[in-house]
């Protein structure tokens, strides 16, 4: 039972392969490059000198602000340098580059487990600091930051999000049935930082086996867990969502699971709750009980041109190209590379970037999946306005953009579009409405 | 490696629907009732038709090439169906010339003078036989009955039956016939089964959506039961007013034309409605006993009015404007 939002589409989701199998072993790269800045907020500073020998999981960059994250050595190597080089989102990133060394253990060796139970929120929230987690549904926003929420803001409710609307990405649905208990534990200590009641785990109907093995979990905990305990635990609920883009978007799931909106501008805390990526709590999980800090995560490797769509694990800083040759190599030469998924996904203009903290999957697509079709005037069919989940009005405010009318552009409330590309996915004209819709909003913004 | 990579904005997946599918799907869907028509009036009707799209579509062709525009625009398949519902709005035994000059009307001022396709104010077609009406009102309003009447001449359309008798509504055509258009009218509405077909298909696939058919076809039904009844209110025959002229034709092919009505759902109903009440109006108190296409084109005149001011409010708007409640706020709230 769940509330829905307006709004969205249907694109064919091209999943099911990717995550019916294991995902497989992370490989260890003879190179790793690791960007400084993988999240939003402030660089890190590199901590290490070209020569150091360094261990997994070793710092080699200390935040440096508030809204910031710890970077960490993902494989054991010498540090020969840092320089710039591209990443997903920046065309000149400061990165430091780590050669694996023979003969050093490249596993994490694992802390004896701490006693989580024995731990307070502020103690749990440095823990996760020190491992420089951050949100890694794509807008990597650092986790503690999140996790800290002003005092006059009451969380009541914690929604873990497994949606994964995005078509073609399936590291979340693989996730959440590989280390489904790891990942309720991670609620668990979300839950408890922020002192919420209740936790939710949103799942889009369309992933029936991860939804089947949560509720199995949550079922044989319940029977675990002795009645006069369970009474003072926070509730936690599997909630099936309609298979529908954008479903997984913050205020979306939040609208659809709380019947709760989120105020114009505002965020998830002014109405009672946060969201976290399921592999967000699963590291959040990692690190609070053996201290181990993001060095790797699951990442989808997906598309026409791969031989079969797989799901990896992958240490951070591992080149694409690498990745590629380990899982098998191509079967057609990609004429397009896609970051993230087909919707918000970003488009590379070369495959030599290493795999960040934000790298959920990429879409390899050849050159007759890549659309390239012939603008068209817009006949006012109403798909686009039907399709904003922001309730905006897309051809409209494309009009205004095209006239240089931000004023109004703004009025109409172009600031509250967060760019998911419904309304272009849907437009018959093949209007590219969400390019109009992201300049529009630098203008409105640098007014 | 070489790298020759495609970059540009997302999404990069696109919905596979084209303008021109859609245009040709309305086409289609056009189709039964056309045919229906054909069987009903015979080959006249069919000649109507043709000489219709084919001047739509050299009007098209002209005024494209003049404009130096992509000529290959012809086939997007707006002009056949301006063609196609203009000549469904005429009556069947018209000569020749009349289609193709409410065509060319249609196409070169219905259309084209705003700057063709997306940007005219008023449906084509329906600009058309506006044009038509008030130029050869006679030919315009003399109807031919289906093929197998005993008296093939003329006759009335069932609208006008009924208002020329004043009310007598037994000695018109029975809702039976009305439905399976054994009666008089104009080429393209008379069969309102094969219309239904159609509409459900438009419905069924989303080419159209709900609001204005249901509201526009709703109203009028409504202000029919309650107003044009002979023993008082209430006692009206909706079924006769809906079935009786061009409404089913109108409501869900030509008010739920996307360039001229609005776009948000809360606009169509406000469209639907006004298009409804227009309709009654006409048809109960002006001369025409038809107001199908006169109250469309109004409301096609009240589309970027009603545009303005029935856009949805974004998500989170309302809430912005309230203090921040949590859940427990608003279960003690609900609780006292």
């Amino acid at each position: 039972m769940h509330y829905g939002f307006h709004g969205g589409i249907h694109p064919s989701v091209h999943k099911t392969l990717a995550s019916d199998r294991p995902a497989k072993k992370a490989l260890i790269p003879k190179k790793v490059i690791i960007p400084v800045l993988q999240h939003t907020g402030s660089p890190a500073e590199p901590v290490v000198a070209p020569g150091t020998i360094v261990r997994v999981g070793d710092v080699i960059a200390r935040p440096t602000g508030y809204v910031s994250a710890s970077i960490h050595a993902s494989i054991s190597g010498k540090v020969m340098r840092t320089i710039h080089s591209p990443t997903r989102i920046q065309p000149r990133a400061l990165s430091i580059v780590i050669e694996r060394e023979e003969g050093l253990n490249q596993e994490w060796e694992s802390r004896p487990p701490r006693d989580v139970n024995a731990m307070s929120p502020e103690e749990l929230v440095a823990v996760i600091k020190e491992a420089g987690i951050v949100g890694m549904g794509g807008a990597v926003f650092p986790t503690h930051v999140k996790l800290s929420p002003p005092k006059n803001k009451p969380i009541d409710a914690v929604i873990l999000n497994g949606v994964e609307c995005e078509p073609y990405l399936a590291c979340d649905a693989r996730l959440m049935i590989e280390k489904t208990n790891q990942i309720l534990k991670g609620l668990d200590i979300i839950l408890k930082i922020v002192g919420a009641k209740e936790g939710y785990i949103a799942i889009e109907d369309n992933k029936q086996p991860a939804i089947y093995v949560m509720e199995k979990a949550l079922r044989a905990r319940a029977e675990r867990t002795p009645p006069k305990i369970a009474k003072l635990q926070p509730k936690i609920k599997v909630v099936a969502l309609r298979t529908k883009y954008p479903q997984g978007a913050e205020k979306q799931v939040i609208k659809a699971i709380l019947n709760r909106e989120v105020p114009s501008g505002g965020l998830p805390m002014d109405v009672g709750c946060i969201v976290q990526n399921v592999a967000t709590a699963f590291a959040i999980y990692e690190a609070v009980n053996f201290s181990k800090p993001l060095i790797e995560r699951i990442v989808t490797l997906t598309g026409e041109c791969m031989r079969e769509p797989i799901n990896v694990w992958v240490r951070i800083g591992t080149m694409l190209p690498d990745l590629i040759e380990y899982v098998g190599g191509f079967i057609k030469e990609p004429a397009k590379v896609v970051v993230g998924g087909p919707m918000m996904g970003v488009a590379q203009y070369t495959m030599n970037i290493p795999v960040t903290k934000g790298f959920s999957g990429a879409l390899f697509m050849p050159k007759e999946s890549v659309n390239i079709e012939q603008e068209s005037v817009c006949i006012r069919c109403g798909r686009c306005v039907e399709a904003c989940p922001m309730r905006l009005v897309p051809t409209v405010l494309m009009y205004r953009v095209k006239k240089d009318n931000f004023a109004e552009a703004k009025e109409l409330g172009i600031t509250n579009c967060y760019e998911c590309g419904a309304c272009a996915y849907a437009c018959p004209a093949k209007i590219p409405l969400l390019d109009y819709m992201k300049y529009g909003k630098s203008k409105v913004i640098s007014f | 490696m070489a790298e020759s990579l495609t970059v540009s904005i997302g999404p990069h997946i696109k919905d596979s629907l084209t303008t021109k599918k859609i245009m040709w799907a309305v086409t289609i869907s056009l189709l039964p009732a056309g045919m229906a028509g054909v069987f009903i009036f015979g080959l006249n009707a069919l000649l109507v038709t043709v000489a219709a799209v084919a001047a739509a579509l050299a009007t098209e062709f002209v005024i494209l090439s003049a404009r130096k525009k992509d000529t290959s625009a012809v086939w997007d398949g707006s002009a056949v169906l301006t063609g196609l519902l203009l000549a469904y709005n005429l009556p069947p035994q018209v000569p020749l010339w009349m289609p193709i000059a409410g065509s060319i009307f249609a196409i070169a001022f219905g259309k084209q003078v705003f700057g063709g396709l997306g940007h005219n104010i008023f449906n084509p077609a329906l600009a058309g036989r506006a044009f038509l009406m008030i130029s050869w009102p006679v030919y315009m309003t003399t109807w031919q009955k289906p093929r197998w009447a005993p008296d093939t001449v003329t006759g009335a359309t069932p609208l006008a039956c009924y208002k020329n008798l004043e009310g007598v509504l037994a000695k018109c055509p029975s809702n039976w016939d009305l439905f399976i258009g054994n009666r008089g009218g104009c080429i393209g509405e008379v069969c309102v089964a094969a219309l239904i077909i159609g509409a459900a298909y438009l419905l069924i696939r989303r080419y159209i959506t709900w609001h204005i058919p249901l509201t526009y076809i709703g109203v009028v039904a409504f202000m029919s039961w309650a107003f044009n009844g002979t023993s008082g209110l209430f006692s009206g025959d909706a079924l006769f007013f809906v079935l009786g002229g061009g409404l089913i034709l109108g409501a869900f092919f030509m008010a739920t034309d996307y360039v001229t009505s609005p776009l948000s759902a809360r606009g169509k109903v406000i469209f639907g409605i006004g298009c409804g009440v227009l309709t009654f109006l006409i048809r109960k108190f002006a001369g025409y006993p038809e107001g199908v296409s006169y109250s469309i084109l109004m409301m096609n005149a009240a589309t970027p009015l009603i545009d303005r001011y029935a856009l949805p409010k974004w998500f989170g708007y309302v809430s912005s404007q309230r203090p921040l409640k949590t859940r427990e706020k608003r279960k003690k709230e609900g609780a006292a």
